[in-house]
């Protein structure tokens, strides 16, 4: 603007600025006299010298302190609720708000102080000083101080920029100058006035080029003389590094270049670089230190190179702004081949270029893949069932050692006469259902037969390439799912091995099978399953049922725990019609309902569990915690015993066990003198049964096929009618009761003695509430005698036999078998004994309305009516006796005595308690 | 302890009264819907309720007041106990649960759930150390915390009450088949069996009079029918109205009755009682 005006108004200058033109008829102002003239502050106070802050102006309210009403004390406030409120109160506090406001003592406005003012004057000597340390300065230094730096600017140059001055030009007229110069102008210029001061230099100077030649330009400006004065004792022309240089962040091999000849030539590479930055004024400097602000180090001694220090054994440098350590040492090591020649210039001294290369490092190949190569692993190929593949498939097995019999020639189709009738959906002419996982597995037969169906149909699809799809079906291999399944089911399944969980009872070759899988599987055997499989079946066939039979037996192991928790145990096939009641955690309901039903409460109705309370609750209840180290609360999930064998054989029944081992206990704390039954149930048992575990899992397998293919008329009639039936199934019988009479011993025993009773009664549940009445009978019994002397321990003769058998049979189990088989044959051939001890309990229940009768009787009454009925049953017992078991020794009898008696006595304390009442 | 009593209602409020008076003392409003069961503390500074709107409330005897209200049962609240401080609060619920809630911190949630029964929990009782519930899957438990054990015990038909004897040694369980059957504790065992009334619908309370001596239950038939503990004979039926027996308590110490039946209570006693 100011070059155009120039040009217009050729030599007219113009200063200050120009008064507006008067309007019409307006007056001019009057000035005001000097008299009036006042100061007032901003609310039209006359201000006073009064204050201490503003010099004395406008101390308080009009001359007042505070308010209107003068000084008032803030009104109280309690420190107790705003302790953390209460403000320090700084000197702000005591100002006026004039003192707050721009010219006030302390403003609160955001304005420029002076330490951040940019200096004009200074600058100027300032840049006096930096072109006198430059040798050789590109001019321009100033444009980012003007960038950066705010302005405070002095009246003076600002009037003189209003009349057209710019910052750098010298004052005085505009002169014309050939336009070209020299690049390495020692003076500082600023070319013009259109141009921005933000440019760079460089491009001003390109600029100077072109410039037309009637351009006038400013006079140069005069560098002022530096006459800062030396006040320190640096050296002449010393100047501190300048930060702004570090700041920059050249890069050490700039650095190096720039101070190892001190000349320009050497760091041409760079020079690019440092335009950019358009500063290398100061980097000349020598300091003592590094600032803080400096990234490295090296340059502390302008003038050496860094070869020279390069003391540290270590991979060549690049050289190619990788430098430093930041640089990844592999990548460089990798690199290295390749760089070699790259960087052939720049290798360091004492280096040189290999002569050879080393040689390459061989890489060897990956072999070649077939091609019909699948990446896809299967264990073992698998061979469908077909025609066209069995030579293959023998050659396999013959190969793997499979003990296959049959290789699938015979397809699906040819299923025996079970499967096929099961496919149908007939009903087989089975027996009873033995136990409810039967009916689990059917579901998971279902499931079979659907995939069966459409596994066939895929098969049909692609008969021809059935290699993969159905493949996949198939879960694995027979061994590959052997291995599979065996981690998991391992110990496990040593111990639920042989048991009485037949979840394939529907189908007897299949149970047999399965129960022959189990067993070898126990034994850790690898193929278990090939060889008992059945011979016409497919491969897919035996695989699925393989898979089949390990989820059953993975399935029976957590329906230990889980699933028994749903459902009723597994009842025996001699237990005819169960109803298939869901089962409470807690023992069967069926069991309990016939126990209610006989009013047969007790054990048999009793559930213990372990149940863990919370701690907490344990301490508002003001109760030691009983388990303080378990995490459980409430009950806990699985709770197993130590020994595999007996746990197992205890797990469908494992409340009553825990029960009779805890009314045991309690008997025991009751009554400290009778050890022996304890330990007998749980000692000898669990040794006994570990001892002939094997023995029976065979003998079990072996049997329950059998047992299984009989129609449920014949299991019961078996047992009324014993001595006609074969053996085999009878030893089946017995081994399932021994089996399951480890878990609740006296109940099948008794269901095996009292089963042939030819009452009214031959239903099992009939039995089984007799069973349960047993127990509870006797106790009641002891009740009843427990008044009575020790030596006439004959009145519970009737507990103590059939005590006693149980105790025998299970106590001797090495001759259990035949003993029990001896029992077996005994009970039917007397029907008239054991119908006695159905009268005995008939009686008992009599007796026991009768005792509550009689409670408020005196004890000596009762006593001698218990002896009454003592002789009574005496005579059934003698009977009974005989003719059950003469070939018994007569020290298990007295053993049950004592221990029957030592039943009188412990369950005999409440009553006692109750009538004392 | 004896000297007052709380009635509880589907009128939503709990009620205080002084039954030797029949003065009603104080009225507790606060509950959603229906009051099904309500019980002091030991104190009696403080009434616990559960209702129908699955809240166990506990409330301060004296201002009247919801102190806290315990929600995370999932149905109707049946059955409430304190324990021995009126630290706890034990509630059955119809959702199977039994749950214990702390009374002294703010916990919201309960200190444990009891859910092992398999349906609706009818009744819940309290001694020192054990936690007595009935359910109505026909089971008597017991939470033994000083033991830690769970006693179940099957009775068979759905369980309306359950009761500890004063000594601590049997439970007298009352189920809808219209039978009270006194269990021994600690074995599980029967000791006596006690019918004649009506229990076949409604859960009726049963009680045991303040010696043991006579098993007592609240009958359809709006009578209370009342055993010898010992031999089992009916000693005695009270007609108290014509429907249905609700609940009946005894005193703790003397032989002194309150029945509730038909919006109504009545205190039976002796003709010699003398309230202390």
């Amino acid at each position: 603007a100011v070059e155009s005006s120039d040009s217009e108004e050729e030599d007219l200058v113009s200063y200050g600025s120009a008064l507006q033109p008067l309007q019409d008829g307006e007056r001019i102002k009057k000035p005001v006299p000097l008299q009036e003239q006042t100061v007032k502050d901003a609310k039209g106070r006359y201000q006073r010298f009064h204050g201490a802050f503003t010099g004395g102006f406008s101390a308080g309210y009009f001359n007042t302190v505070g308010t209107k009403e003068g000084w008032t004390p803030s009104a109280f406030i309690s420190s107790r609720q705003k302790r953390a409120d209460r403000t320090i109160l700084g000197p702000e506090d005591f100002m006026d708000e004039e003192d707050l406001s721009e010219f006030g003592i302390a403003p609160k406005d955001i304005t420029t102080t002076d330490d951040f003012a940019s200096k004009a004057k200074d600058r100027i000597k300032e840049k006096a000083r930096q072109i006198a340390g430059v040798v050789a300065p590109i001019p321009g230094t100033t444009a980012f101080d003007d960038l950066i730096g705010p302005s405070k600017i002095t009246v003076g140059v600002e009037l003189l920029r209003k009349m057209g001055w710019k910052e750098g030009q010298g004052i005085g007229p505009r002169v014309k100058r050939k336009p070209c110069r020299q690049k390495p102008d020692p003076t500082v210029k600023i070319y013009g006035c259109a141009l921005p001061p933000g440019l760079s230099e460089g491009s001003e100077d390109e600029e100077d080029e072109y410039q037309p030649e009637n351009v006038t330009f400013a006079p140069k400006d005069v560098i002022p003389v530096d006459l800062t004065p030396k006040d320190n004792v640096h050296g002449l022309g010393y100047k501190g590094l300048d930060p702004s240089q570090a700041l920059f962040g050249v890069s050490g091999r700039e650095h190096l270049n720039l101070f190892t000849g001190g000349s320009e030539e050497t760091s041409n590479l760079l020079d690019d670089l440092r335009h950019s930055k358009g500063r290398k004024l100061g980097i000349t400097g020598q300091a003592f230190g590094v600032g803080a602000l400096e990234e490295e180090d090296d340059d502390i001694y302008a003038t050496d190179t860094l070869s020279k220090y390069d003391t540290v054994l270590k991979d060549e440098e690049p050289g190619d702004g990788l430098y430093g350590w930041t640089a990844p040492k592999q990548y460089k090591s990798k690199k290295r081949p390749e760089r070699d020649f790259k960087y052939i210039g720049k290798i360091l001294d004492g280096f040189s270029l290999a002569s050879k290369s080393s040689a390459p490092i061989k890489i060897y190949p990956p072999p070649s893949l077939p091609r019909n190569y699948r990446p896809v692993h299967y264990f073992q190929p698998v061979i469908i069932a077909g025609n066209e593949n069995c030579h293959l498939q023998k050659a396999l097995e013959e190969s793997t050692g499979k003990l296959e019999s049959d290789p699938a020639q015979q397809s699906r189709h040819a299923l025996n006469a079970a499967q096929r009738r099961e496919q149908l959906g007939e009903t087989e002419l089975k027996g009873p259902a033995p136990s409810i996982l039967e009916y689990l597995s059917e579901k998971d037969r279902e499931r079979l037969k659907e995939m069966k169906q459409a596994s066939e149909q895929q098969m049909k699809a692609k008969i021809v390439s059935q290699q993969s799809p159905k493949n996949r079906f198939q879960p694995a291999s027979p061994a590959a799912a052997a291995h599979k399944w065996r981690m998991p089911l391992g110990g496990e399944l040593a111990t639920a091995g042989s048991s009485d969980f037949k979840p394939f009872a529907k189908n007897p070759e299949k149970q047999k099978r399965y129960e022959n899988f189990v067993k070898s599987l126990k034994k850790g055997e690898k193929d278990t399953l090939e060889r008992f499989l059945d011979p016409n079946m497919t491969e897919w066939e035996r695989g699925r049922e393989q898979e089949e039979f390990f989820r059953a037996a993975m399935f029976y192991r957590s329906s230990n725990s889980t699933l028994s928790s749903r459902f009723t145990r597994a009842k025996y096939e001699d237990d005819v019609d169960k109803v298939e009641v869901p089962r409470d955690q807690e023992n069967d309901i069926d069991d309990k309902e016939t126990a209610v039903k006989m009013k047969m409460f007790g054990k048999l109705t009793r559930d213990k569990f372990e149940w863990h309370p919370d701690k907490l609750l344990c301490k508002r209840f003001n109760v030691r915690d009983p388990y303080p180290d378990s995490s459980v609360v409430g009950l806990p999930k699985v709770k197993r015993d130590k020994y595999s064998v007996f746990n197992f054989l205890t797990v469908p029944e494992p409340t009553t066990s825990v029960t009779q081992a805890t009314n045991e206990k309690i008997q025991e704390s009751n009554s400290l003198n009778k050890p022996k039954k304890p330990s007998r149930w749980d000692v000898s048992d669990k040794e006994k049964e570990r001892k002939d575990s094997i023995s029976e899992f065979i003998s079990l397998a072996r049997s329950k096929a059998d047992v299984h293919q009989q129609p449920p008329v014949p299991a019961t009639e078996e047992c009324g009618t014993g001595t006609s039936e074969p053996l085999p199934t009878l030893v089946a019988n017995e081994d399932k009761n021994q089996v399951e009479g480890n878990g609740r011993p006296p109940m099948d025993l008794f269901k095996a003695i009292f089963v042939s009773s030819s009452d009214e009664k031959s239903s099992s549940s009939e039995e089984e509430s007799d069973e349960e009445q047993q127990p509870t009978t006797s106790e009641r019994e002891s009740e009843t005698t427990k008044q009575v002397d020790v030596p006439d321990s004959s009145s519970s003769n009737v507990h103590e036999s059939l005590t006693a058998t149980t105790d025998s049979g299970i106590s001797s189990l090495p001759t259990s078998k035949q003993e029990l088989d001896a029992t077996e044959e005994f009970g039917p051939k007397l029907p008239p004994a054991f119908s006695s001890g159905r009268f005995c309990k008939h009686l008992d229940r009599k007796e026991k309305h009768r005792k509550i009768r009689e409670r408020h009787k005196t004890k000596k009454e009762r006593k001698s009516k218990k002896e009454k009925k003592k002789k009574h049953k005496k005579q059934k017992n003698k009977g009974k006796h005989k003719n059950k078991k003469p070939e018994k020794d007569s020290s298990s009898d007295t053993t049950d005595s004592s221990d029957s008696l030592s039943d009188m006595d412990t369950t005999g304390l409440s009553p006692k308690e109750l009538l004392r009442r | 302890d004896g000297n007052y009593c709380l009635t509880c209602g589907s009128d939503k409020t709990l009620k205080l009264w002084n039954p030797h008076k029949g003065t009603a003392l104080r009225t507790y409003q606060g509950h959603g819907y229906e009051v099904l069961d309500a019980a002091g503390s030991f104190d009696n500074s403080q009434i616990c309720s559960g209702g129908a709107d699955k809240a166990v409330a506990l409330w301060d005897v004296t201002t009247g007041q919801v102190v806290r209200k315990y929600r995370g049962h999932a149905g109707k609240v049946n059955c409430v106990q304190f324990n021995e401080e009126a630290t706890v609060i034990v509630s059955g619920s119809i959702d199977s649960t039994v749950r214990c809630w702390d009374c002294r911190s703010r916990r919201p949630d309960p200190i444990q759930v009891l859910d092992e029964a398999k349906d609706g929990i009818s009744s819940v009782k309290l001694s020192a150390h054990e936690i007595l519930t009935g359910s109505v899957d026909g089971r008597v438990r017991r939470y033994d915390l000083r033991m830690g054990q769970l006693c179940s015990d099957y009775i068979g038909s759905p369980i309306t009450s359950v009761c500890f004897s004063k000594d601590g040694q049997c439970v007298l369980a009352a189920s809808l088949d219209s039978t009270l059957r006194l269990l021994d504790k600690d074995t599980g065992e029967l000791l006596g069996e006690y019918t004649g009334h009506r229990s076949t619908t409604y859960r009726l309370d049963c009680v045991l009079n303040e010696q043991d001596t006579h098993v007592g239950c609240a009958s359809e038939d709006g009578h209370v029918y009342f055993w010898n503990l010992v031999e089992g004979s009916l000693a005695l039926s009270l007609p108290v109205g014509q429907g249905v027996v609700q609940s009946l308590a005894f005193h703790p110490r003397l032989p002194c009755l309150l029945v509730a039946t038909q919006g109504q209570v009545t205190l039976w006693r002796e003709d010699t009682f003398q309230p202390e």
